[in-house]
């Protein structure tokens, strides 16, 4: 499996200012964890949401082993939310969203630690570490390939944050997952990636 | 001792809805007595027999404005139930479909806004023969248009939301979407805005009636009472208008306060306060 993003371009509906994205180009592997990091406001949650099939790009194309992502049904390349508060329905207790697309792995449960005391309450009533542990869970099907990390450890405290990184990286070894993490943080990304691409990397070289 | 605000909004809301029944059923029985003439009565002021007066046909006042109130709830029922349903299917549309179906659907509704309500309703009651269905007909079909705006409006916020859109590629399908994120968002503002269509239907009811494009003049519509009793105010027959448009303004004012201590009940942003 392969994730490839082709010279993307993208703007935001009604927005004046030129493209949030030109020229992006990357490519993602099954099996690699690929780090990315750039200054605030470069697009790099735009980016992750192009790729996981939230937005259509008005130019360049997302490519999943030379296929364009399926318009419906389970996507195989997901994005976890950077705000965990904001990616579930907060008129819904978490047994809903976590199993409303299907059966959730009991084993995931038990390695992220979610107790099942927590799906019985609404997103409001736990905190911020505790909703990203069952959206990670939820988003572990078997149809999983490409995993899209936005900050997704950066409301955690590091022993939690240490755990959850653990849990993914041996998931991503055993199911040859790819992931693309994308931080701020150095350490973190020196610690978890196999390459490090900064936004030079990815983005084309702007025409004189 | 108070009770927390939340149970006596809750109370409020039973009792108004208690007094709405009770008036409509009440109506329904004094439909006899209330076109029944007695010659032998005609036109007394208020009196402890008759609370309301009788009229110049010696009917009781009372029975009549109580028949016509349970009539204004009839049209009224219908019609907010007509519209919501009109306002939901084509607001959720309009924007889960978007493209030219957004278009249209907004196109129509400024078409429908742009003309003065009381000249479509009165149009279309004429168009549909008058009478019960022809004022139905005419305020259903004129009253959806905020609506529909609002729940159009809505659904566009809803769809641009992460977990909709996470929802979505995690493979849900739309019937589910619709069900279980759309439509428990939508719930408070919708049922909102149908209870707050009662008024409306109910004074555009009256008032097409009394310009005489509504319902006939045999029956004890509260319209029809007040344009009959414009003949005899003059004669200082007070309690022929007065009893009967004051019961229109309560009845009118007790569904805004539903309508509101609704907002309030199931608002999240209200219910704290």
């Amino acid at each position: 499996m392969t994730l490839e993003a082709k010279n993307l371009t993208f703007r935001y509906p009604r927005q004046k200012a030129g493209p949030v994205l030109e020229g992006i180009s990357l490519t993602l592997r099954a099996g690699e964890r690929v780090g990315l990091s750039a200054p605030s406001g470069r697009g790099k949650t735009t980016l992750c949401r192009l790729l996981a099939g939230w937005e259509t790009p008005q130019g360049g194309q997302v490519l999943l082993d030379g296929a364009p992502l399926p318009r419906r049904g389970f996507c195989p390349v997901q994005l976890l939310w950077q705000h965990p508060e904001e990616a579930v329905d907060p008129l819904l207790r978490l047994k809903t969203t976590l199993y409303e697309a299907g059966p959730v792995d009991r084993s995931a449960l038990d390695g992220l630690g979610v107790r099942d005391s927590w799906l019985e309450r609404y997103p409001s009533e736990l905190s911020g570490g505790e909703l990203q542990r069952i959206c990670v869970a939820r988003t572990l099907r078997p149809e999983l390939k490409i995993l899209l990390c936005d900050e997704a450890s950066a409301m955690l405290d590091l022993v939690t944050q240490a755990r959850l990184w653990r849990f993914l990286l041996d998931q991503a070894e055993a199911r040859q997952l790819g992931l693309l993490v994308v931080s701020h943080d150095a350490a973190l990304l020196e610690r978890v990636c196999t390459r490090v691409l900064t936004w030079e990397d990815i983005a084309a070289p702007r025409r004189a | 001792m108070r009770g927390n605000r939340r149970k006596t909004t809750l109370l409020l809301l039973i009792f108004a809805a208690g007094v709405l029944c009770a008036l409509s059923l009440t109506g329904e029985l004094l439909a006899e007595t209330a076109s029944a003439a007695d010659f032998s009565r005609k036109n007394l002021p208020p009196c402890p027999a008759c609370p309301f007066g009788t009229d110049w046909m010696g009917r009781d006042m009372l029975a009549r404005t109580l028949a016509g109130l349970s009539l204004s709830l009839r049209v009224g029922a219908l019609t907010a139930a007509a519209s919501g349903a009109v306002a939901l299917v084509l607001g959720t549309a309009a924007a889960a479909l978007g493209g030219w179906a957004d278009a249209l659907i907004s196109w129509v509704i400024d078409l429908v806004m742009g003309v003065p309500h009381i000249l479509l309703i009165i149009l279309i009651s004429l168009a549909c023969g008058r009478g019960f269905w022809g004022v139905t007909a005419g305020v259903a079909l004129t009253h959806w248009t905020s609506l529909a705006r609002l729940v159009r409006g809505e659904v566009l916020q809803l769809k641009e939301t992460p977990w909709l859109r996470m929802s979505r590629r995690l493979g849900v399908s739309r019937s589910a979407l619709l069900r279980n994120h759309l439509l428990p968002h939508l719930l408070p503002q919708f049922l909102t805005g149908v209870i707050l269509q009662f008024p409306h239907a109910i004074l555009h009811e009256a008032s097409v009636t009394f310009l005489g494009f509504g319902l006939p003049p045999e029956q004890p519509a509260t319209g029809i009472i007040l344009e009959e009793s414009m003949a005899y105010l003059t004669t200082g027959r007070w309690w022929l208008a007065l009893f009967p448009g004051l019961s229109l303004v309560l009845l009118v004012v007790l569904f805004a306060l539903i309508g509101e201590r609704l907002r309030l009940l199931l608002s999240p942003a209200a219910a704290q306060e």
